[in-house]
């Protein structure tokens, strides 16, 4: 059986393959030392939970523990594959820092505390705020790791049972703009396409999307059609020279910010040379008129000098994508989390809507999460939407939750939109908002501007509530603290960004006294004595199961449908993609593949926003633009970032990941493997801005903008010149000293970027900062950056990063498999 | 013919509504959204100002182009207060007030487009018909942005 470092090689090894077939299959196992494959005692389906993928996996038990982890054959979307994280981290959940008891705060210290004590508190708190300030001073910040059930279970007790409409997630900072953008094309939140489409498309274009760091295992898919026969062509949108950048026939490195208006001098070409579907567009959408308007008025010259590309390139990159027969799309947080994130994405819609592009094998769009359950976030309403994609704006659909629920008439406020977490922090910072009540997420150290999210979470008057399953950055600020259970210790479901739903089964025990987050919202809601108009308890789910059955119910003829999906059948069959129901009950692979859409004004999630202003349209605006519920071509004018570099600060920052770490480390950094690969923070700089600055590769720099300032050291890499990159990763849970004061803060990358935010999908903007260098000391070793990745030193003599024989990973071919092993 | 009075009046318009707006965003610097739309939104009608003046100068009517361009000398200062204030609730009743008289002068500023347009129609002037097409659009999208703001933001301002 060959065998692999899974550090050194995170792609594996190829399995070429041509347009139109099966990708082969690929097993990845990694077991921990002493362990084979015959000694464990049960083999527990889940999927992957450190990135969007949805790799559907085994988790290996022996003696009550976790003791590895296995690809699935069967599973639609990896094939067996698993990313570096997912082989490694899992030992993350038997560290010894665990949390495995409730805390609270006395005397200003977190003091171990019985669960009685600790949701006393909660509960006492919310009952006061309740009496004394109603509802809207308290809000809820999930996440994008928990499973569905529990966000269901989160929106049914803070916007039904609370009637609170601060509901956010940190799907806010990953994948609200994919949401957003997908609403405003095409009237409503769902992945248009399937990973399936990398096995037909001819043209593949990564706009902002790091795939080959974000999500490994569909980047295998690629570089299998790469290395197949009549391999795709690759365009590329990154400043950084990533790996799939190096792989794209054409690449494209514009200024970061300047989204809107490279895309805009993509469709110039893609409409000046008429490569527009007219039957396509006629019969499927509105909005043409105004879109070729807007695009006539952006000549790639025009773009080229905001973008700093070559007009040539912008051309050369148009031709590709005018000329594709089957063209798949993939957008993230190069797109996401820049200068008019909603208005560049919906660009990316617009050449698919222009073209005639979608919902055909290889013929797609993957507007992509960052997070591996961030859909179910959007789904069931936990992240600033309404349950089940219902419009919070239109009247019959509230109604239709209040009757699922048996709420009073006027229990679910919307009034508004549900707050976004930004303007929730704004709430808190004013001392409007008096309870937060935070869960598997990370604030201090993953918001924009932390100097300011530290004083507003740090202040007396604010009862912060923390519920994770590491005594976090955030939960050291909390006022109590609830240990939760980790995946693998709970069960539930969860959907990955291209709608595939699996199932994860509790394998062991939680460690201590922590708790699944289910059953912490239930008990609280228990313990706050919710009812319902008929006065029975609220929420009347109990168990994993029975709160699946009523999302089942309230997700029912919806376009995000789970009627059809059961526990069993999740276990049975692996990933299941929705819509699911009587009409499709194998699920379904392509959304509007008939070229109909869930845009009709009764049915839509939502009016749409202007994509400049963010105002919301109203119903009727919406039904004058879109009566028969067509998809939308959306315009957009370029507006520059709201940060430019100048004198002082003459430089681009912009932030991320790396393959190796996942949000703030507070797994992959107490993973032997993952941390080692990239134990310390790093600067990339191009080899010009270096030059410039009288910096060589490991030299420790500082970072500065008008914010803050960070030490690092530096990496010269191939990225863009005049743009310099910080992985967001690292804050200050495994420093040696914590620091007490701002002015000691000097690791994490948020130090640095600034409150601004898409007024369209209200993700912030972690990629608009202007930044200066200082060359603080010469380096006596390479920057402790990884070499695999988009950080890929210039200097060929920098140790290329390994694992090492702790990091064998085992991989199985298809030939070796015995038969029926794979589907 | 009065036409020239109407430019005017919108030049007028037009320049206070960028300081207004620009006003707003420093006065509410903590409160980001609006502080960044604002000032977005003032380059809107900066932009008209100097296509006011284009038009008008063809017309023998002279209007400073750049009237709206440039910030006012207390900016600093009223960004100086909003961040003194970042904990303070008070301020979000001066925020419904600012927003309310941006609305209000944008609703007068979309009737003046409305007015030049209609006349420019009736006297067959196709420059300034195609300047109302060109600038009250904007000008109905700003209208939206302030009714937009009212509505989110004054529930927890007025409860909270």
């Amino acid at each position: 059986m060959p065998s692999r470092d899974g550090i050194a090689e995170p792609w594996g090894t190829r399995t070429p393959y041509g347009p139109g077939e099966r990708w082969p299959t690929r097993v990845d196992t990694r077991l921990a030392d002493g362990v084979t494959a015959d000694d464990v005692d049960e083999w527990v389906p889940t999927a992957s939970v450190l990135h969007s993928n949805g790799d559907g996996l085994h988790l290996a038990v022996k003696d009550g523990r976790v003791v590895g982890v296995r690809g699935r054959a069967d599973d639609r979307v990896n094939h067996g594959r698993l990313d570096p994280k997912d082989l490694f981290a899992w030992q993350a959940n038997r560290s010894a820092d665990r949390l495995t008891t409730p805390l609270v705060r006395d005397g200003g210290r977190l003091v171990e505390a019985s669960w009685d004590e600790a949701m006393g508190r909660v509960v006492e708190r919310s009952r006061a705020l309740l009496g004394d300030r109603g509802p809207g001073s308290i809000g809820f910040y999930t996440s994008g790791q928990l499973f569905a059930e529990e966000y269901y279970t989160l929106a049914a007790v803070a916007h039904g049972a609370i009637g609170t409409n601060h509901v956010d997630g940190n799907t806010r900072l990953c994948t609200a703009t994919a949401a957003a953008a997908l609403k405003e094309s095409f009237g409503c939140d769902g992945q248009p396409g399937s990973y399936t489409d990398v096995d037909h498309a001819d043209v593949i274009a990564l706009f902002g999307h790091n795939v080959a760091e974000t999500q490994t295992v569909l980047w295998s898919r690629m570089l299998d059609r790469l290395a197949g026969p009549n391999p795709p062509l690759l365009v590329c949108v990154d400043p950084r020279t990533t790996a799939v950048a190096r792989a794209a026939t054409v690449h494209l490195a514009p200024l970061p910010g300047t989204n809107v208006a490279l895309m805009n001098g993509l469709l110039h070409e893609v409409v000046a040379h008429d490569r527009v579907d007219h039957d396509f567009v006629e019969r499927s959408t509105v909005g043409f008129a105004d879109l070729a308007e807007q695009v006539r008025q952006w000549p790639p010259e025009r773009a080229a000098a905001i973008c700093g590309v070559p007009a040539e390139e912008i051309r050369h990159a148009a031709r590709v994508l005018g000329g594709a027969r089957r063209l798949l799309s993939t957008v993230l947080q190069g797109f996401y989390q820049s200068n008019q994130a909603t208005a560049a994405a919906v660009q990316v819609n617009n050449l698919h809507l222009l073209r005639g592009m979608i919902g055909k094998p290889g013929a797609g769009v993957l507007q992509m999460n960052g997070q591996p359950t961030a859909e179910n976030t959007r789904e069931c309403g936990a992240d600033g939407d309404l349950v089940g994609f219902r419009n919070w704006n239109n009247d019959a659909h509230v109604a239709d939750l209040t009757e699922l629920w048996n709420l009073d008439a006027n229990a679910i406020p919307h009034f508004s939109p549900p707050t976004h977490l930004m303007q929730m922090l704004r709430y808190a910072e004013n001392g409007s908002l008096r309870m937060l009540w935070v869960s598997a997420t990370n604030p201090a150290v993953s918001l924009p501007e932390l100097a300011r999210v530290r004083s507003i979470l740090g202040q007396d008057r604010l009862f912060l509530v923390v519920q994770d399953i590491f005594r976090t950055e955030t939960a050291e600020l909390a006022d109590v603290v609830l240990p939760a259970a980790a995946w693998g210790e709970k069960t539930g479901t969860f959907t990955n960004a291209d709608r595939t739903v699996h199932l994860s089964r509790r394998a062991v025990d939680p460690p201590g006294q922590a708790r699944a987050d289910l059953d912490i919202f239930l008990d609280y809601a228990r313990r706050m004595d919710f009812r319902d108009r008929d006065g029975a308890r609220f929420p009347p789910w109990h168990d994993p199961e029975s709160a699946f059955a009523a999302w089942q119910r309230a997700s029912a003829g919806r376009p995000c449908d789970y009627s059809g999906l059961d526990y069993d059948m999740l276990a049975e069959r692996s990933g299941v993609q929705w819509p699911c129901n009587a009409e499709h009950p194998d699920g379904t692979e392509r959304l509007y593949a008939d070229g109909k859409f869930f845009a009709a004004p009764d049915y839509c999630e939502n009016y749409g926003r202007d994509l400049v202003t963010g105002a919301p349209m109203e119903a009727t605006e919406y039904r004058a633009m879109n009566p028969d519920g067509k998809a939308m071509l959306k315009a957009a004018d370029y507006v520059p970032p709201h940060e430019r570099p100048g004198e002082e600060f003459p430089l681009s920052l912009i932030t991320g990941r790396t393959v190796y770490h996942f949000h703030t480390r507070t797994k992959t950094g107490r993973t032997p493997q993952l941390r080692d690969a990239a134990p310390e923070v790093w600067v990339e700089v191009s080899a010009p801005d270096a030059e410039a600055h009288g910096v060589t590769e490991g030299d420790l720099v500082e970072v500065s903008t008008p914010r803050g300032s960070v030490r690092a050291h530096a990496r010269v890499s191939a990225i863009r010149p005049g743009v310099l990159f910080l992985p967001f990763h690292y804050g200050y849970w495994d420093t040696e000293a914590p620091p007490d004061g701002d002015r000691e803060h000097h690791r994490a990358a948020n130090e640095l970027t600034m409150t601004d935010w898409d007024p369209v999908s209200k993700q912030p903007l972690f990629k608009t900062a202007a930044a200066a260098l200082t060359r603080i000391a010469a380096g006596d070793r390479p920057a402790a950056a990884p070499t695999t990745g988009a950080a890929t030193p210039l200097d060929p003599t920098v140790p290329a990063t390994t694992g090492g024989p702790a990091a064998t990973v085992q991989e199985t071919h298809a030939a070796e498999q015995t038969a029926g092993g794979a589907r | 013919m009065k036409l020239n009075l109407v430019l005017r009046e919108l030049h007028r318009a037009e320049t206070a509504l960028a300081r207004n707006l620009r006003r707003a965003a420093e006065r509410h610097r903590v409160e980001h959204e609006v502080h960044h739309v604002a000032l977005d939104l003032a380059e809107w009608s900066a932009r008209h100002v100097r296509d006011l003046a284009a038009t008008a100068r063809s017309r023998g009517l002279g209007l400073d182009a750049h009237s709206a361009d440039r910030p006012g000398l207390l900016a600093p200062l009223r960004t100086t207060i909003s961040e003194l204030a970042v904990h303070r609730p008070e301020p979000g009743l001066l925020l419904l007030r600012d927003l309310r008289a941006l609305h209000r002068t944008t609703a007068g500023l979309s009737v003046d487009w409305e007015l030049l347009a209609q006349a420019a129609q009736a006297a067959r002037e196709l420059d300034l018909l195609a300047l109302a097409q060109r600038c009250h659009p904007d000008t109905l999208r700003q209208l939206k942005w302030t009714n937009a703001m009212l509505k989110v933001l004054s529930p927890q301002i007025l409860i909270g």
